[in-house]
């Protein structure tokens, strides 16, 4: 090995710790830099218009983004009430009775290449099976399309959660004659009541500010949505197609919409996070 | 006490979540399957050279997806050669260098940078970074070197390098994460025996935090790469959206998700949707290869580990 000087050698590690410490601060500056933003052009585009009323027509002052936010609202619900019990259920086979059988493996390698898989992929498929087929964009095409980007990490994080659970207390409840389905749903469930609660809501926080699985789903509508088999008003397409527009008024409503997702999804991460740190802490 | 007859509800159970894990299976299986069959009148009428011709135009049906591969390759590559780096320091200050309180504090705000939309990305991007990329960055690049070729043409701010710029931001708080973990597992008894013979912190990363850990970044590089290259909002909203190849990092260009987002809608002819499923075919398949490769990489890293030990 060469032979340095200490002061070398001192010199090239203050070096590296300054790069460090600065790629650090790079990256917190950068976070700031961005949520700034939002906060500074969106702020002034919140107001009580904005939560009532529908979008102005291109050019005329006011408006609001309520349509938006209520189609956002139940294209999201819609797709937990699809994706979530299937993806629990998933993870229950996985954790209960798949475990580390082939068939088990091949679920979870499909799983990951699904989490893997480009949002805007999932857009295409359902455009193909659910909006060509109808000749119609629909909310309900939307949700599906966020259904099946939240069924694969619902399965995997309901499957790490469940395997957490002492078999001990599986092997009680059996013992007392309780059947395998109540087991898991009186017994089991219960114990990972937690876990499970706040996996789901870290998935519904990543869903709900996606917007490419929507662009030729759901598409985007100035009325109030009506039914789920028609274009429906979501936050993020209107985000999309407003920016883009010439229209001063719209691009202060996009960024409006802009904070509120980022609010959302940031609020719901770091509540979700915390409550899991603090619980994690406690034990 | 007579008990009562039950139905026995276990095999149905049993059944009904089996069912829900192998339409996971299913799914994927049928995302293929739709693609391949939404982009048969393209695969059909263009055949292979739909991969090597870089025309794009609607008016006369004439479609090739070069320019889009290429943008995507390149501003991929520019996020990560920005966030590889950046990314194994900011984990390297987070485990050895940062008091505890500290390195929770920036690690939470690091991974926070993930949790953020891609579209919120994409506005950040299109009204606050691309212009300051024109008006604070760009001009001196281009002063830097004059006449070379990656920083050739007028500072729009909008193109390859805001858009690779951009995804390595994205990409950087998962790559930061991992590769943090695997720092994090490397023995403390390795780490304080190299301490022990008078190595600095640097000397210790670099001779045993890295090569004891190098398989694991490796695998978080292909988990970032994979994030980077469908990564579709933020860089539809900065990188210019034209069909052309420009050796410059400035010029405008698209990648295959900014051309899928654009213009699906627009489609109204069977050939022109054909293509756009096909770029999307093109893109899934990248992400099946890559996984594949990472999938891969990682078993041979474990069966290696466990030979070790």
């Amino acid at each position: 090995m060469r032979h340095r000087s200490l002061a070398y050698r001192r010199g090239i590690d203050l070096g590296i710790r300054l790069i460090s410490s600065l790629a650090a601060l790079f990256g917190i500056a950068m976070l700031s830099w961005i949520l700034g933003t939002v906060m500074l052009k969106g702020g002034p585009a919140i107001n009580w218009e904005f939560f009532t009323e529908l979008p102005a027509p291109p050019g005329m002052p006011g408006g609001g983004l309520a349509n938006a936010i209520l189609g956002t609202l139940l294209i999201t619900l819609l797709a937990v009430v699809l994706g979530v019990p299937i993806g629990l259920a998933a993870g229950v086979w996985l954790a209960e009775f798949g475990q580390q059988s082939k068939t088990a493996e091949t679920v979870r390698f499909a799983a990951n290449l699904l989490m893997g898989t480009p949002s805007i992929i999932i857009g295409v498929f359902v455009y193909v099976v659910m909006v060509m087929t109808t000749g119609q964009f629909s909310g309900s095409a939307g949700a599906v399309a966020l259904a099946i980007i939240m069924l694969p990490v619902v399965a995997r994080t309901s499957e790490d959660i469940l395997a957490l659970v002492p078999s001990a207390l599986r092997e009680a409840a059996l013992a007392l004659g309780v059947p395998r389905w109540k087991a898991t749903v009186g017994v089991v469930f219960r114990a990972a009541k937690t876990g499970l609660l706040t996996g789901t809501l870290l998935a519904i926080a990543r869903v709900s500010g996606e917007t490419a699985p929507l662009l030729f789903t759901a598409l985007n509508s100035p009325y109030w949505p009506e039914s789920f088999n028609e274009p429906t008003a979501n936050l993020t397409v209107t985000i999309f197609n407003y920016a883009m527009s010439p229209y001063d008024d719209w691009q202060t409503l996009a960024w409006g919409a802009s904070l509120l997702i980022a609010a959302s999804v940031l609020g719901t991460t770091i509540i979700t996070r915390g409550f899991l740190w603090y619980r994690s802490r406690q034990s | 006490m007579q008990p009562k007859t039950h139905t026995n509800l276990d095999p149905t159970f049993r059944w009904l979540t089996l069912a829900s894990g192998l339409g996971v299976v299913l799914l994927v299986a049928g995302i293929l399957y739709t693609l391949v069959i939404g982009a048969m009148p393209a695969l059909k009428h263009f055949g292979f050279g739909f991969l090597v011709s870089q025309s794009w135009d609607p008016a006369f049906m004439e479609f090739g997806a070069l320019s889009s591969v290429y943008g995507t390759l390149i501003s991929t590559a520019i996020g990560m050669l920005i966030a590889v780096p950046l990314s194994l320091v900011i984990a390297l200050f987070l485990v050895e260098l940062a008091p505890p309180a500290v390195s929770r504090l920036a690690g939470g705000a690091i991974e926070l940078l993930a949790a953020i939309p891609s579209i919120i990305y994409g506005m950040w991007g299109l009204f606050v970074f691309a212009p300051f990329l024109a008006d604070h960055v760009q001009p001196r690049l281009a002063e830097l070197i004059p006449g070379f070729p990656l920083f050739e043409g007028p500072p729009m701010g909008i193109g390859m390098l805001s858009a690779g710029i951009i995804l390595a931001l994205m990409v950087l708080p998962f790559i930061t994460s991992v590769t943090r973990d695997v720092f994090q597992m490397v023995p403390a008894v390795v780490k304080e025996s190299a301490y022990g013979m008078g190595s600095t912190t640097w000397e210790v990363t670099r001779k045993v935090t890295i090569p004891y850990g190098i398989q694991g970044v490796v695998g978080a590089c292909f988990l970032g790469l994979g994030r980077a290259i469908g990564e579709t909002m933020a860089v539809t909203f900065v990188i210019g959206n034209r069909h052309e190849i420009s050796a410059s990092l400035f010029a405008a260009g698209n990648s295959i998700a900014s051309t899928l987002a654009n213009e699906f809608t627009e489609a109204s002819d069977e050939l022109y949707l054909g293509a756009l499923i096909e770029l999307g075919l093109v893109l899934f398949g990248v992400t099946l290869l890559l996984q594949l490769v990472a999938r891969w990489w990682l078993r041979r890293t474990a069966r290696k580990m466990g030979a070790v030990r």
